[in-house]
């Protein structure tokens, strides 16, 4: 390809030259407004950097090739006949490319999102040193509030809200017997924001006066008042929440209108009715968080009062708009997760999910009550205090439909024929973390207990008991499920065991003893405490860096695995639902014929019962009862 | 010995309800709190101790039942087959979703008294204004003549209400011995009513991100005899007239801890 041709083509090299183009865009734009404002001085560095925040992660994406298609067609200019070589991997290299092939997408997602998870995760274990002892001796506070701010951002933002969209992209199309989601392009341009994101909040490391240093909920007017770092903040939650709320409405389309003949919504995977219900959360809360955001980037950037009371501004009006959203935001990283359970469940043990339309409605119940309870993360914040007794009750009700899933699960298991592969467990140690962070819950939803334990170590423990005992065990349940239909190719059962027993251990070891330091009057985001909570912390500290390690395990396996592990099977865990019904990884548009559904998707034990069937195709679905390659030994 | 058929169901429920009364006992012995030095920490302490009680049956609960089916029905190497084809039961449904709602609507109206009964008025209250800055606590006793001081002295048994306000951000005001807590919040005065019930010396801590200083923004609270109040709020205010400034941050007679 000749330089020329290279640079006009979409990919690396024109995303590359896209950022000089943008910079220039962003400086011309920014001296020129403040000359014809008459503000001084003119070249303001910190304004450049601010509005070049925002145009150079656009230039990338028009660079790398999200936008083509679009301008093309908004230019007028006549279509170019489309021959599918942006669909599907045939190279490593596609992998690197826009693509617009969902299974593609899912795996740049999951990579992507594990990438950020082990940059988290090196700032947690950072932390953590920090804390082995009272005083300071690895980091400056200042280095330190900005560990934890970009730890947890990176977390929610970066790995546990995108992986999920990442293995529903995979999956869901596959288990509902369509050839792609709604809106391909779409999708890959929800991809490629989400690096942008990332890649600005480690970049806030470098700004002048460090990361941004408020935490991830960013309070105002501390927010408002903090160095550039904060600005990084400011504009990469736009990009990640575009992300996601462009994948939601994807998810919301592809579901509705894209299921097989014959699935009707209550034959559907409660995978799938886990990723609607959560994609509604998405589309209805994520603005709000945006809204926050750019009320601090404009207090910061363009000297409005949102939050200066000076200025009859509002500080609590910050706290109410961010935590509209941000508590939805705890169930958009948890239900997904619940729908991979029940499928990973109910093909381990070879029994329906018990209970199928409760647990469906109790995940829409989730929904709607999730919306009614955001001011129990206000309860001391000097809010009306009226609105604390409602809260409190909505918040208690959640309760009940989580409750209606746990015990649906723990009956799923009741007279099965339970195989402890390594989904499985990570499945079962999600059940039992969950409910100790769903109990720790309860303790922080009743007003007067959590007026003691409010911004301490308690809050701290439960949270990681539901985020990572909660999301990411069913993070790494799913991924194992579904790595040989991904890759082809069957991870390594003994080293996933190892991983499992070392993540549960360490975690607990880790995790619970926050709970005693919390109560006993040790707060939150502290690089230093009183004497009395050294011993605690110094085996919070040890447990940890072993819980670290674990990881090693799991990437050591993956990665080992994926380039020369078995071959897998279409079908190694014997399950029903549609995507076991393709090879291992599925042909490029997914299905050769499309399938009817004519059952339930759990209908094991039920003799003859099938899920979906291929009228022409001979020797149709798997039947419940039938054989096939045994699962890997347990 | 004939096999009794459930009996392995049997003694699961026997070790579980074992295990839940064991657990629940060792929760209740361990020192979870500081030391209750408010009239509000005993009914806090007491609240969260229901809590455990509600709490540890329901985690043994769903422990039991996850271990008993793991082992009790496990595969056995080589086996294909399913398991009972076992959809629903509704009666076990509306069993799981009436107790739970019984159960969090009971805890939920006890929380509620216990806060009213915080919250109300008493008589004979002090008030307290606490002024949170970047990164420090000032006091002002407005019934002491507008008294200033560094350092926080508080009578023995005698209700307080401190009227919280900030110069710049959100801090908040907890001493985690008194368990009461509330935010800072620039352009609001917000309130917290603390009857401190024990002597000794203890933290004032921030428990709101406010900066750099957050972790080290701690200064003493200590709870004194009236007597050794009123002399040394009658002290510092003599010596607040003569010097024209703040007080120092011990008081005449530093008397009993």
């Amino acid at each position: 390809m000749t330089l020329a041709a290279r640079l006009a083509a979409p990919g690396w090299w024109r995303a590359l030259i896209s950022q000089p183009i943008g910079f220039a865009v962003a400086l011309g734009l920014t001296v020129g407004v403040r000359a014809l404002y008459g503000y001084e001085p003119v070249f303001d560095w910190e304004a450049i950097v601010t509005v070049a925040m925002i145009a150079l992660p656009l230039a990338f994406l028009v660079g790398i090739g999200c936008f083509d298609y679009w301008f093309r067609w908004a230019s007028g200019a006549r279509t170019v006949p489309e021959d599918h070589s942006g669909h599907g991997a045939r190279s490593w290299k596609d992998y690197f490319k826009v693509n617009t092939d969902h299974k593609v997408i899912g795996i740049q997602y999951i990579c992507t999102t594990f990438f950020f998870f082990i940059a988290g995760g090196l700032m947690a274990m950072v932390m953590r040193a920090e804390l082995a002892q009272p005083g300071t001796q690895f980091v400056e506070p200042n280095t330190y509030n900005g560990l934890f701010s970009v730890h947890a951002s990176l977390m929610i933002f970066l790995f546990i809200i995108p992986v999920f969209a990442g293995i529903a992209n995979y999956v869901i199309p596959l288990m509902i017997g369509a050839p792609d989601m709604a809106f391909p392009r779409l999708n890959a341009l929800s991809f490629w924001m989400l690096p942008t994101a990332g890649i600005l909040m480690l970049a806030s490391f470098f700004a002048e006066g460090g990361a941004f240093a408020t935490g991830w909920t960013a309070y105002a007017p501390l927010s408002t008042e903090t160095p550039l770092g904060q600005t990084f903040f400011n504009v990469a939650v736009q990009f990640a929440g575009a992300s996601s709320i462009a994948t939601a409405l994807n998810f919301l389309v592809t579901i509705i209108t894209m299921r097989a003949p014959g699935m009707t919504f209550w034959r559907m995977p409660l995978l799938v009715w886990a990723n609607f219900t959560t994609s509604l959360l998405v589309v209805i809360a994520t603005p709000f968080i945006a809204g926050s955001q750019f009320f601090v980037l404009f207090d910061r950037a363009l000297g409005t009062h949102f939050f200066d009371p000076a200025g009859s501004g509002d500080v609590l009006m910050y706290q109410h708009v961010f935590w509209f959203y941000s508590h939805p935001a705890v169930y958009i990283m948890m239900l997904p997760g619940f729908g991979i359970v029940s499928e990973v469940i109910s093909a381990n043990a070879r029994k329906p999910v018990f209970g199928y339309r409760m647990m469906a409605f109790s995940l829409m119940a989730i929904v709607v009550l999730g919306f009614t309870v955001w001011a129990h993360h206000m309860f001391v914040s000097g809010m009306f205090s009226w609105l604390r007794v409602p809260m409190m009750i909505t918040t208690m009700l959640i309760a009940v439909p989580t409750g209606i899933k746990i015990f649906s699960w723990l009956a799923t298991l009741w007279r099965g024929v339970i195989h402890l592969t390594t989904p499985m467990l990570f499945a079962l140690g999600f059940i039992t973390m969950f409910t100790l962070g769903g109990i720790s819950g309860i303790m922080l939803a009743v007003i007067p207990v959590v007026i003691h334990v409010s911004d301490t170590y308690f809050v701290v423990a439960h949270i990681h008991y539901v985020l990572f005992g909660g999301s990411v065990f069913t993070i790494f349940a799913g991924i194992y499920h579904w790595f040989p239909k991904m890759t082809g190719r069957m991870y390594d059962e003994g080293l996933g065991k190892v991983h499992f027993w070392l993540s549960f251990v360490f975690f607990n070891l880790t995790f619970g003893p926050m709970h005693f330091v919390g109560i006993d009057g040790m707060p939150r985001r502290v690089a230093d405490y009183a004497e009395s909570f050294a011993t605690l912390n110094v085996i919070i500290s040890v447990s940890s860096f072993v819980f670290g390690l674990s990881f090693l395990v799991f990437l050591y396996n993956i990665i080992t695995s994926w380039r020369n592990g078995p071959k897998a099977a279409a079908n190694p865990w014997r399950a029903h639902t549609l995507e076991w019904q393709v090879s291992s990884p599925p042909p490029i548009f997914n299905f050769d014929e499309v399938p009817t559904v004519v059952g339930g998707p759990y209908e094991y034990g039920v003799p003859g019962a099938v899920h979906g069937v291929f009228k022409e195709k001979k020797g149709a679905a798997v039947p419940a009862g039938a054989g096939g390659a045994p699962p890997p030994s347990e | 010995m004939p096999r009794v058929k459930g009996h392995p169901l049997a003694r699961m429920i026997t070790y579980s309800l074992i295990a839940a009364v064991l657990g629940t006992v060792a929760v209740l012995l361990l020192d979870w709190f500081p030391v209750e030095a408010s009239t509000a920490a005993g009914s806090i302490d007491r609240l969260y101790d229901v809590l455990l009680i509600a709490s540890v049956p329901i985690f043994v609960l769903v422990m039991a039942v996850a271990i008993y089916s793991v082992i009790k029905f496990r595969a056995r190497p080589g086996d294909l087959g399913d398991g009972a084809p076992i959809h629903g039961n509704t009666r076990l449904e509306i069993l799981w979703v009436t107790v739970p709602f019984i159960m969090v609507t009971t805890l939920a109206v006890y929380g509620w008294l216990v806060l009213d009964d915080l919250e109300a008025k008493e008589p004979n209250t002090l008030v307290v204004e606490v002024r949170a800055q970047q990164f420090a606590w000032r006091f002002t006793y407005p019934g002491e003549g507008g008294l200033k001081a560094n350092q926080l002295v508080l009578p023995k048994d005698r209700p307080v209400e401190f009227r919280v306000t900030t110069n710049d951000v959100v801090h908040d005001f907890w001493v985690p011995q008194f368990r009461l807590k509330t935010d800072t919040v620039p352009g609001l005065t917000t309130k917290l009513r603390v009857t401190p019930s024990r002597l000794g010396r203890y933290d004032v801590v921030c428990a709101e991100l406010c900066g750099i200083g957050h972790s080290t923004m701690r200064q003493a609270v200590r709870v004194v005899p009236q007597s050794e109040y009123s002399s040394w709020a009658a002290n510092a205010r003599k010596q607040q007239k003569t010097v024209g400034g703040e007080t120092p941050t011990e008081p005449e007679n530093p008397g009993k801890q």
